[in-house]
């Protein structure tokens, strides 16, 4: 387990679950920060925060406290067939 | 997180009627960056009116829909909203409007929801919450054009049947597909079908059951998305770079203003010369006397003293826009998010700031999506500091009249650019200081996360950059036709009377002569005399009433009248009044729209008198300090 602040730029993980407040929290979701969904580094802002991620096709910057609520794991053939899974059912 | 399957059978609202026979009200929504605002310009053209909702900071933009011929349709544009959660104001008042629960603005008949087709699955969880009002909705789906190109597959038909009302593919941009819009309106009469209500929706508030139920419709619709645009990756490798991210940066702020002087100058040159010959032209069949002085020194020089600078003023407009309809704009807030936070606001004060350069009202609208309150509120304040479009006037006459035209560095650097660019890192500097000076006391709140949607970078269209021109420069052509043309024509007849036997009076000896005399004590201390202190009265209107006012003064004085403004203020002020007025103009709150925008936007006058009492403080003081020194050391 690992949390979002910590993927490198150019790398990718799978949302597990968010620990924020829950205002800021739904709002994420709606964003697409959802469970099972695939999160991406992909650049930072020149001064090294905020740091831009791509999730759901589309590009959502965040500061890195905010990213340090959010938990994801390695991006494991497994995880990405539970992202699939979790998209049919 | 089976509970997808637990969706409930939704039964239509109590506010839900079937009465209206005719529709008259369509409100459009959808979320933030679907192409909304392009489809709301496409469907309504030039008619357009923007005002606030009543007690709340939202903007409220309505059009009669004569781009569709349905001239008889009144379109209300919802703001930008990801979903109907309420913890945002937007969805709030969004919610409201749909109810029919906002005063002063009538229940919508009918519902178009624009959905970005490029990224469906995660827009169609807009769509629940809206087509659970149980308002006759046509379901838009934006953007076809681009997904279809970019690989993108969805079947409308299916899409439709799933949601119980009815798709359009449209591009907003190309302006196809609108024919869909107009056949949804002239069927819909305003009797709402019940067989068309959605049957499966999700239980409402819960982001997750709501975007399995979106994530379950794409996939039973055949929807695949398209392969995301790599161009704006490739774009952003080298903007958000860290070393060209900033230094990129910085020669776009730097490029703005080089051509909005060099060559908006001559622009305005041009025009002055075509103004002034076509007045002398007019007035020349008027009979000499009182009333061709009235119209050619009161009204015509005046007002035209002040429309000279419509071209500087609408090419800031057109660089702000093309900055803004880009996508640039959202990447400039991420670089400047680290200084931001210094001061202790985040990246999203940094629009409204930027967009400040060309005029405080619709920056301090543009302030409503910063989330915290007080963020917002610490931004609402020192937004007038930034060097507005209104004081360009005014600096550009000052340097004009008092500034060397000496170069420096081979002919790179001139002297008046540094006066210039000076004077605009003074208000940025006065604003950033403020700021921090508010957040760190009466405004201090915990950091608010910041969470911003990086655009697609976009090709502005001709079409929308246009609107925004046509619509400030109707502004500023209002202003001068009104507010300034009132005020030189009041100032001329002050300057007038009263009479001495049956001819006017020495200025000095008019009533307005005798006012400026009056105050001329308590602005001496500045090197200001008692004309430039006329102007600072009359500016409290709007800056550049200022310039109307030096030219109506100095017109109406027999000495001076047959100057230029700027020969005759070149003698009548010394170097250190003159610097010490740009100083007083950088800092002071001279613009009763801007405090009507601040009253509205804080729901009161308390705020907009601190922010006046503040300004003028600390513009007195500093024009006071300026005098000083430059009178010391050029004087």
């Amino acid at each position: 387990m690992r949390l979002l602040s910590d993927l490198e730029v150019g790398e990718c993980g799978v949302l597990v679950a968010l620990d924020l407040p829950p205002g800021v929290q739904n709002h994420l979701m709606y964003m697409g920060f959802v469970p099972h969904a695939q999160v991406c580094a992909l650049h930072r802002a020149p001064a090294g925060d905020p740091t831009v991620y791509s999730v759901d096709g589309i590009e959502i910057a965040l500061r890195r406290e905010t990213a340090r609520a959010i938990r994801v794991e390695d991006l494991t053939v497994e995880a990405i067939f539970e992202s699939e899974l979790a998209e049919v059912i | 997180m089976g509970d997808c399957c637990t969706t409930p059978v939704l039964t239509p609202p109590p506010s839900w009627r079937a009465s209206a026979d005719s529709l008259s009200t369509i409100a459009l929504i959808g979320p933030p960056n679907s192409g909304k605002s392009t489809l709301f310009n496409r469907l309504t053209g030039l008619r357009q009116k923007v005002a606030n909702y009543p007690g709340v900071t939202v903007e409220q933009r309505m059009g009669r829909m004569a781009g569709i011929d349905r001239d008889d349709l009144v379109l209300i544009d919802l703001p930008g909203i990801y979903s109907l959660d309420p913890f945002s104001e937007d969805a709030r008042v969004s919610i409201s409007v749909l109810k029919g629960q906002m005063p002063g603005t009538p229940k919508p008949d009918a519902v178009l929801l624009v959905l970005d087709s490029l990224h469906l699955t995660r827009q169609l969880m807009l769509a629940a919450p809206v087509l659970s009002l149980g308002l006759p909705t046509l379901v838009i789906l934006n953007m076809t054009d681009l997904m279809e190109a970019r690989g993108g597959v969805v079947d409308p038909l299916r899409l439709a049947q799933e949601l119980g009302a009815p798709v359009a593919l449209v591009s907003a941009t190309k302006g196809t597909g609108l024919d869909a819009i107009k056949l949804f309106l002239n069927r819909h009469r305003g009797t709402p079908q019940h067989d068309e209500l959605p049957f499966m929706l999700p239980v409402l508030g819960n982001a997750m059951s709501t975007h399995l139920w979106a994530a379950q419709v794409s996939l039973k619709t055949g929807y695949r998305a398209p392969l995301s645009a790599e161009n704006s990756r490739k774009v952003d490798a080298v903007l958000l770079h860290r070393v060209w991210g900033p230094l990129l940066f910085l020669v776009v702020v730097f490029g703005v203003f080089e051509v909005v002087f060099s060559v908006g100058q001559p622009l305005s040159d041009g025009l002055g010369d075509l103004l002034a010959k076509f007045g002398s032209w007019g007035t020349g069949y008027l009979p000499d006397g009182w009333i061709r002085s009235l119209v050619l020194d009161g009204a015509w020089k005046g007002v035209t003293s002040v429309l000279v600078f419509l071209p500087q003023i609408l090419l800031l407009f057109l660089f702000i826009g093309v900055l803004e309809d880009s996508g640039y704009l959202a990447r400039a807030a991420l670089i400047a998010d680290r200084v931001m936070r210094t001061i202790g606001l985040n990246g999203k004060a940094f629009i409204p700031l930027l967009s400040a350069y060309a005029c405080a009202v619709p920056a301090i609208m543009a302030t409503r999506t910063i989330e915290n309150k007080r963020d917002r509120m610490a931004t609402i304040l020192v937004t007038p500091f930034m060097t507005c479009s209104a004081r360009l006037p005014v600096y550009m006459l000052l340097i004009a009249a008092f500034i060397p035209n000496t170069f420096f560095v081979g002919g790179l650097i001139g002297l008046r650019t540094i006066v210039m660019l000076s004077l605009y890192v003074l208000g940025f500097w006065a604003a950033m200081t403020t700021a921090w000076l508010l957040k760190s006391s009466i405004l201090k709140s915990n950091d608010a996360p910041f969470i911003l949607e990086l655009p697609q970078y976009r090709m502005p269209t001709i079409r929308s950059l246009g609107l925004r021109l046509v619509d400030r420069g109707r502004v500023f052509l209002k202003q001068a036709g009104t507010v300034i043309l009132c005020v030189t024509l009041a100032l001329w007849v002050l300057a007038h009377f009263p009479l001495n036997k049956g001819h006017a009076p020495e200025l000095a000896e008019s009533v307005i002569g005798r006012l400026g005399h009056f105050i001329e004590p308590a602005i001496a201390p500045l090197g200001f005399n008692w004309k430039i202190g006329i102007g600072l009265i009359t500016s409290v209107l709007a800056r550049e009433v200022m310039v109307g006012t030096m030219g109506t003064l100095y017109g109406a004085d027999p000495e001076t009248q047959t100057q230029t403004l700027q020969t005759a203020l070149h003698h009548d002020l010394p170097l250190g009044g003159a610097v010490a007025l740009m100083v007083f103009f950088a800092f002071a709150m001279q613009c009763t729209s801007t405090m009507a925008v601040v009253r509205r936007e804080t729901n009161g006058w308390k705020w907009p008198a601190i922010q006046f009492a503040y300004m003028l403080v600390l513009a007195y003081s500093a024009a006071f300090v300026t005098n000083w020194v430059v009178t010391a050391i050029w004087g």
